[in-house]
């Protein structure tokens, strides 16, 4: 009787061995019921249901965003039809007024006259002027996020995973959605994306100081009958400023970081010569560029370093 | 010391620390010891059943061991801390029942604050740190920068203004403190442990400072020690708190010299008892002189002084004077005897106490 059961199984084909079994996923469970989704369907999906809120989204992004694509364009403009020997000094200015060290000017001008030595100043210019844009709107709207998160542990809990998220995520993702919402032309495109990417550091260190400001010293000003708004710009910001700027300084690091990315979604600057090094297999106009850009990172960070320095050393530890 | 006004009432006051406070307060009101309401509940107990009277133009030291719950107090009287339950009452007026607005004004003009740790701001420099109460209040500095260079004057810091609180040392951190409360021109002065964190000597200087100032200036202080030295020096009433409660409060003379229970004995047990006993703590007031008078001492003299007057003679006596008018006369017999505490504490008392 068991002869005949297994001649009769294993006639046609071999039995399923436990071996093979397949993990239940969409794709398998599928194969074995018509009804239930495929993977595929999944990633459809999402791509549809964007689709259809995008206009909508569009609608409303669109307007909101508008300005940042006239500040882009007009730091953009500004920039390249201003003369090189008014912008180069105007930097040196702007250096000079926030490190108040000459050597750091000195620095900043061998680097910049190195960069219009090589023929580059242009697109440095337009690196530095997108730079300049998004890490004043980040600092603009992550100050205040940053405060409001120290204030109240509902929102810190709440904006953190978020942070995490936006920190997490690779920077090519970014790109993805805001290139369905927006025209690839527009400027606020890599915009939105650069201040994404860099609010992140500028939000999270004004959190952290304003938490840092010594509790005794919170306790004093409210024994002497400080207001809340008096404490805040009096107290907690001041106190909290080594770790703002702490803090604006990585979004400037992170700023000039996603600039390059950016170019692949039409951002102007020296991450094109980077992407045509890529592209076209010019080795050199790729180096070229990147050395570029190393250059452009050690003015913004030992400017602000600097800058943070001073703040350092006029209020030290103290309490 | 009756006859001045009292400044600020505390009434019943309690503070639990915990989930639940309200209930727990049934318990605490219902006879449950500190202990048993950890064990049970897992409330704290910080203060419980305060009564006390703070009496105007009086220094009223508050003197506990650390948990004793004497900085939760103090907090109370300007509401840094809500109380659980209770009354403090400022000029007759309760404060509890204040709104922000008048919490704020409180703080402002009618009391100020010195803080342990000096809590100055380290971004403002020493005329600016004292002149925080002025500035909070909207003043501008053309005008403050008057009233807070007096203060920082009196209290030692001239021509500190420009600097910062790190480049000053502790004392002077603390003298910078001390300005900034004045400066509030406040009637009532919160000192909280205010000379703790500070060397032995140094101490000393700001105590004598305190002294000097509140001969001055008359305000209100509630300080706040667990020093008992400190507190005999500086008190005109003595508030004793262990574990959250009054155990004793009074003159201090006469608590050092009748110690209600054997917490305080133990206390006392430990002070230089000639240097801080009065003349008038230990004479007899009478009408005519027992024997032959070898001279006459201030009735404010400390035990101390007289011994190095009498020089260590025991049977001599002496007339006690206040402002030159005679008031009674001193035995050097009762000078001697005061000197042993009444009873003697019992070795391990305190480590009954702490069980």
């Amino acid at each position: 009787m068991s002869d005949l059961l297994a001649q009769a199984q294993g006639a046609d084909a071999p039995a399923p061995s436990l071996w093979d079994l397949p993990f239940p996923s969409l794709d398998a469970l599928n194969e074995a019921c018509g009804r239930i989704p495929q993977s595929r369907d999944l990633t459809r999906g999402l791509e549809q249901g964007f689709l259809d809120i995008k206009d909508a989204l569009s609608l409303v992004l669109d307007p909101i965003t508008q300005p940042l694509s006239w500040m882009l364009n007009g730091a953009l403009w500004t920039i390249l039809n201003t003369p090189w020997w008014i912008v180069i000094p105007a930097l040196l200015l702007v250096t000079f007024f926030v490190a108040r060290s000459w050597g750091l000017v000195g620095f900043v001008a061998a680097c910049i006259g190195l960069l219009a030595f090589i023929d580059h100043y242009e697109f440095a210019m337009q690196t530095l002027a997108i730079i300049f844009v998004c890490a004043f709107l980040c600092v603009l709207l992550g100050v205040p996020i940053g405060i409001g998160m120290s204030r109240s542990d509902a929102a810190q809990r709440a904006i953190i995973p978020v942070l995490d998220m936006l920190q997490t995520l690779p920077p090519f993702v970014y790109l993805i959605p805001l290139i369905f919402l927006f025209s690839v032309t527009e400027p606020k495109l890599y915009g939105i994306a650069i201040i994404l990417y860099a609010i992140v550091p500028v939000i999270r260190l004004t959190d952290l100081g304003i938490r840092l400001v010594d509790p005794a010293v919170i306790e004093a000003a409210d024994a002497f009958g400080m207001t809340d708004r008096q404490k805040l710009y009096g107290v907690q910001v001041p106190l909290a400023l080594p770790n703002i700027m702490a803090g604006v300084n990585q979004t400037i690091m992170m700023s000039l970081a996603m600039v390059v990315i950016a170019s692949l979604v039409s951002a102007p600057g020296l991450g094109v010569l980077v992407l045509r090094g890529i592209r076209n297999l010019e080795l050199g106009v790729g180096l070229v560029a990147g050395l570029g850009i190393v250059l452009l990172a050690i003015i913004l960070d030992r400017v602000t370093k600097a800058s943070l320095a001073r703040v350092n050393a006029s209020q030290k530890a103290g309490g | 010391m009756s006859d001045e006004a009292v400044k600020i009432r505390i009434r019943e006051l309690y503070k639990i620390f915990g989930e639940d406070p309200q209930a727990a307060l049934e318990q605490v009101k219902a006879g449950m010891s500190k202990p048993e309401l950890l064990d049970q509940t897992n409330h704290v107990l910080g203060l419980s059943d305060i009564n006390v009277d703070i009496r105007d133009g009086l220094t009223t030291v508050i003197m506990g061991l650390s948990g004793s719950g004497k900085s939760t107090l103090i907090r109370h009287l300007n509401r840094l801390i809500e109380p659980t339950a209770g009354e403090v009452l400022v000029d007759g007026e309760d404060i509890l029942d204040y709104g922000p607005a008048q919490l704020r004004d409180l703080r402002r003009r009618r009391m100020s604050m010195v803080f342990q740790k000096f809590a100055l701001f380290p971004h403002r420099t020493v005329l600016e740190n004292a002149a925080l109460a002025l500035d909070v209040r909207g003043i501008a500095r053309a005008e403050y920068e008057k009233e807070a260079t007096k203060w920082l004057d009196r209290v030692g810091l001239g021509g500190n203004e420009s600097q910062f609180p790190h480049q000053l040392s502790g004392g002077m951190q603390q003298r910078v403190g001390i300005a900034r409360a004045l400066a509030s021109n406040s009637e009532i002065m919160l000192m909280d442990e205010a000379f703790s964190a500070l060397d032995p000597l140094i101490r000393t200087d700001m105590q004598n400072l305190l002294v000097e100032l509140q001969a001055e200036l008359q305000k209100t202080i509630v300080f706040i020690t667990h020093d008992l030295d400190e507190a005999l020096k500086l008190a005109d009433h003595l508030v004793i708190l262990n574990e959250g409660a009054v155990v004793q409060q009074g003159e201090p003379q006469h608590i050092l010299l009748h110690p209600a229970d054997p917490y305080i004995e133990d206390f006392v047990s430990d002070i230089n008892r000639a240097r801080v006993l009065k003349v008038r703590s230990v004479m007899t007031r009478d009408e005519g002189p027992a024997g032959p008078i070898a001279g006459e001492v201030d009735q404010e003299a400390t035990l101390e002084d007289v011994i190095s007057i009498s020089e260590g003679d025991i049977s001599k006596n002496y007339l006690v004077t206040k402002d030159g008018q005679r008031v009674g006369t001193l035995k050097m017999k009762d000078l001697v005897k005061a000197l042993v505490p009444s009873k003697p504490a019992e070795d391990g008392i305190r480590v009954k106490m702490s069980a």
